[in-house]
């Protein structure tokens, strides 16, 4: 009796492991026929049936491969599609609500998982290195390509050609391309700009008084020197006449909160020599880090200066905090994503057609790495930062349910609302985002609106960009070097020892990685820099 | 007989599995990876001899993380001992609402970790936090309690005595409550008032009792990482950060498995050391003051 038991248990339990292994090892699936279209071609489109917080925008669905109309035809009834993406609401909402109507559309099962910024690269990596399909469709930033890259599928040639994809600004292409592939599905376009309250740097009584004060004209700054001079000038001084003081700069400062690519732009222009390539961050030849070279001390001496215009909590202000500082115009200037000036735009704002876009400062002298000397000449570089991205898995079982779902994501109805509800994260990636009047349609004013859209289209002509360390390890990198910058504004270090300390851990991180191994990723960034 | 015992050994066989499910072979495999070049984009268990310890031994900020905990958990810890054992003493003996005070006593203990540290956050915040709003009223200048080294320390340290003194008053309060009643009888004859009856006769008794007290929380301080992770993330630059939040940079976020395995072995080691010398030195302070 209790050996028939045993064996009965022995049997169950073959039989579980075996329908465990099959279900892990099915090939691709057969989908089935197409269905008629829920959508005629031209409907409109609105989010307000999904949420009261939702614009009650409408916009027309465009024709093509990735339209409502052409996704509705698809019958994925019966199937489940697993997507890993960030937290709600930044890139995270956006996700859920295409699912939901994909979902609607498509009869498809749609997970989504949301998750942390801080547990996102591990929970993504770890089941991909395991070989385990845990997700099919990814959201995450673009940097971190030197890990995903061997773990993903390449955007398939269909999709590759259809109209959105063709309108993607070079640039973002770059991005989403790795070793030649096309193994990122773009889905936002980030850089890092500049952003000035125009009312306050336009007003003639303000321009007397900064001329009075300091000799020099003032204007949106064209250099980080020039920067320092105006935040200065206005820290502490009550621009809006509402009894509060308001402050010169809201900068990303709290170190496990993207500091590091706030000081990447304030280092650019003196790193980023136009007649000197082979690498930034490192020396390609040899791979020493460069990160303790004088421009970056250059950079770091200046964002120590820059404290003493900061608001109160500025040496520890989160992206969340530069948003709410500048968008909520306490700060009179700020640099970094979108989402700030999204911020000022939105229509409750007490900023709202009182700012302006730039390109991120410049400064009068490079740093030349060969002769080991700066030149003096004015020099620019913009900064293509990380944004979002997406990609899908090697080892997802349906790779064109999966395509699909991020062609829907981003089909041109999408994201022409997606960009316009700033929390979304969903910042201009394709030709069509610059163009002013789709701004003015948002009651933007037309300076306002071209301010932002030549700021934006005038980074993708330069010669001289700055793009992430897209390399394996990448956020062990960007952690020391967020470590050695916040060192450096907590006083603990002065800014030469702490970018010392960072030039030492990055040594160590190379060598635990493989010296050839992050040569290799580096490389792809070195080429699109020395473009 | 011998059949007889050996059959009674079986039973204990459920719980040395257990133990060794749950405590041996983690604790093996992590000296396993520690010696592995695991990391982000090598997830193998090659073998790479003592490199990671090697680099471990010129990490300044594990170090300095490490220095930082027994200054910050000997801080706190001394502070929470000593608020503890006075508020265990006003609800000891019948005191009015003796009741209501215990359960208010213990509210912060009872709120998540992460929780308190972000309200703490906002109590702190420079511009919009009461705690500035009171100094202001003062007429002090604002501190910046989080954004500035000295300060955010402070922070800290009084976020963890808020939170674990009412565990300290519950054990020392437990202790007080088990005492028996003919000393202090004894004392009230002799005619010995409060301070001296205190000194000569509660605190020697409470003696066990606080040793075992005060370990218990070293060794949950030794742990310290979740408020960090909410009030300062280990800033400004590296000032407030633990072995724990280090590790868990180190470990979690950069996943550098091997390198973090070893650090935390190291850790492990040294809390033990520096523990079990501790609770020897703490029985031996307190027995001298029982014994005088």
């Amino acid at each position: 009796m209790r050996n028939s038991s045993y064996k009965g248990v022995v049997a169950a339990a073959i039989v579980v492991a075996l329908t465990a292994t099959a279900c892990t090892g099915q090939g691709p699936v057969e989908n089935k026929p197409d269905k008629p279209a829920l959508f005629k071609p031209g409907s409109e489109i609105s989010y307000s049936k999904y949420s009261k917080s939702y614009p009650k925008t409408k916009v027309r669905d465009v024709p093509g491969p990735c339209s409502y109309e052409s996704i509705s035809r698809k019958d994925y009834s019966g199937q489940t599609l697993k997507i890993i993406s960030h937290a709600i609401p930044v890139i995270g909402e956006p996700t859920q609500l295409h699912a939901e109507q994909f979902e609607e559309i498509t009869g498809a099962k749609v997970e989504v998982i949301n998750v942390p910024f801080g547990e996102l690269h591990q929970k993504i990596l770890t089941p991909l290195q395991a070989g385990q399909p845990a997700y099919d469709v990814m959201f995450y930033p673009s940097l971190w390509v030197g890990d995903m890259a061997p773990h993903l599928a390449p955007v398939p040639k269909k999709y590759l050609d259809t109209p959105g994809m063709k309108d993607v600004t070079k640039a973002y292409m770059d991005v989403a391309t790795w070793d030649g592939k096309v193994v990122q599905y773009p889905v936002d376009g980030d850089r890092h700009y500049l952003k000035v309250r125009t009312d306050v740097l336009g007003d003639p009584k303000r321009q007397a008084a900064y001329k009075a004060a300091t000799g020099k004209d003032l204007r949106t700054p064209r250099t980080w020197a020039e920067y320092q001079e105006v935040a200065a000038f206005f820290s502490g001084k009550d621009v809006d006449g509402d009894g509060k003081p308001n402050f010169g700069s809201a900068e990303v400062t709290k170190r496990d909160d993207l500091t590091f690519s706030a000081f990447i732009s304030r280092a650019a222009p003196y790193v980023k020599h136009p007649d000197v390539g082979g690498g930034l961050f490192f020396d390609l030849e040899t791979m020493e880090p460069l990160i303790n070279t004088p421009g970056f001390v250059r950079a770091l001496e200046d964002m120590v200066k820059a404290k003493s215009t900061w608001a109160p909590g500025g040496a520890n202000f989160g992206l969340g905090d530069e948003i709410l500082s500048f968008g909520g115009g306490q700060s009179v200037m700020s640099y970094s994503w979108d989402d700030a000036f999204i911020q000022g735009q939105q229509p409750d704002g007490t900023i709202r057609n009182k700012i302006g876009a730039a390109p991120l400062p410049g400064s009068d002298e490079a740093y030349n790495r060969t002769t080991k000397a700066w030149d003096k000449k004015p020099n620019q570089a913009p900064y293509f930062t990380w944004g979002w991205t997406s990609a899908v898995a090697k080892a997802a079982r349906n790779q064109d349910m999966a395509f699909d779902y991020l062609c829907f994501f981003s089909n041109e109805a999408n994201t022409a609302l997606d960009l316009t509800i700033g929390r979304f994260g969903v910042n201009p990636y394709r030709k069509a985002h610059f163009d002013a009047k789709f701004w003015e349609r948002q009651g933007w004013e037309k300076d306002v609106a071209e301010s932002y859209v030549h700021t934006l289209s005038g980074m993708e002509s330069s010669t001289n960009r700055v793009f992430d360390l897209r390399v394996p390890g990448v956020n062990g990198y960007m952690s020391a070097l967020a470590n050695g910058v916040a060192a450096a504004l907590a006083g603990q270090q002065a800014p030469q020892r702490a970018l010392d300390d960072v030039a030492a851990e990055w040594e160590r991180i190379t060598d635990r990685i493989g010296k050839d191994k992050v040569r290799t990723a580096y490389r792809h960034v070195v080429a699109l820099e020395d473009n | 007989m011998e059949a007889l015992r050996r059959h009674k050994s079986m039973f204990l066989l459920p719980g040395l599995l257990t133990l060794a499910l749950i405590i041996i072979f983690p604790l093996l495999f992590t000296i396993r990876v520690s010696f592995s070049g695991w990391n982000v984009s090598n997830p193998q268990l090659d073998f790479i001899g003592g490199a990671n310890y090697t680099a471990m031994l010129h990490d300044s900020r594990f170090w300095a993380s490490i220095m930082r905990l027994v200054l910050l958990a000997g801080g706190t810890v001394l502070i929470q001992y000593v608020i503890g054992f006075g508020m265990a003493l006003l609800v000891w003996r019948e005191a009015r609402g003796r009741r209501l005070w215990r359960v208010l006593f213990l509210v912060p203990m009872m709120t998540t970790p992460v929780v308190m540290a972000a309200i703490w956050q906002m109590i702190f915040h420079e511009s919009l936090g009461p705690v500035n709003d009171l100094l202001g009223m003062l007429g002090l200048s604002k501190v910046p309690w989080l954004t500035e080294s000295g300060p955010a320390l402070v922070a800290l340290m009084t976020v963890e005595v808020w939170q674990w003194t009412p565990f300290m008053f519950l054990l020392l309060l437990a202790g007080l409550l088990s005492l028996p009643k003919e000393p202090f009888m004894a004392a009230a004859i002799d005619g010995a008032g409060p301070w001296r009856t205190f000194r000569k006769v509660t605190f020697p008794l409470m003696a066990p009792v606080s040793v075992a007290a005060i370990i218990i929380r070293l060794i949950e301080a030794s742990k310290l990482s979740d408020s960090v992770y909410v009030l300062t993330s280990g800033g400004p630059g590296s000032s407030t950060e633990t072995p724990g939040y280090y590790l868990y940079i180190q470990g979690l976020r950069d996943q550098q498995t091997g390198y973090s395995g070893a650090m935390s072995l190291t850790y492990l080691v040294l809390m033990i050391v520096t523990l079990t010398v501790a609770a020897a030195l703490l029985a031996r302070a307190f027995k001298l003051k029982g014994d005088s």
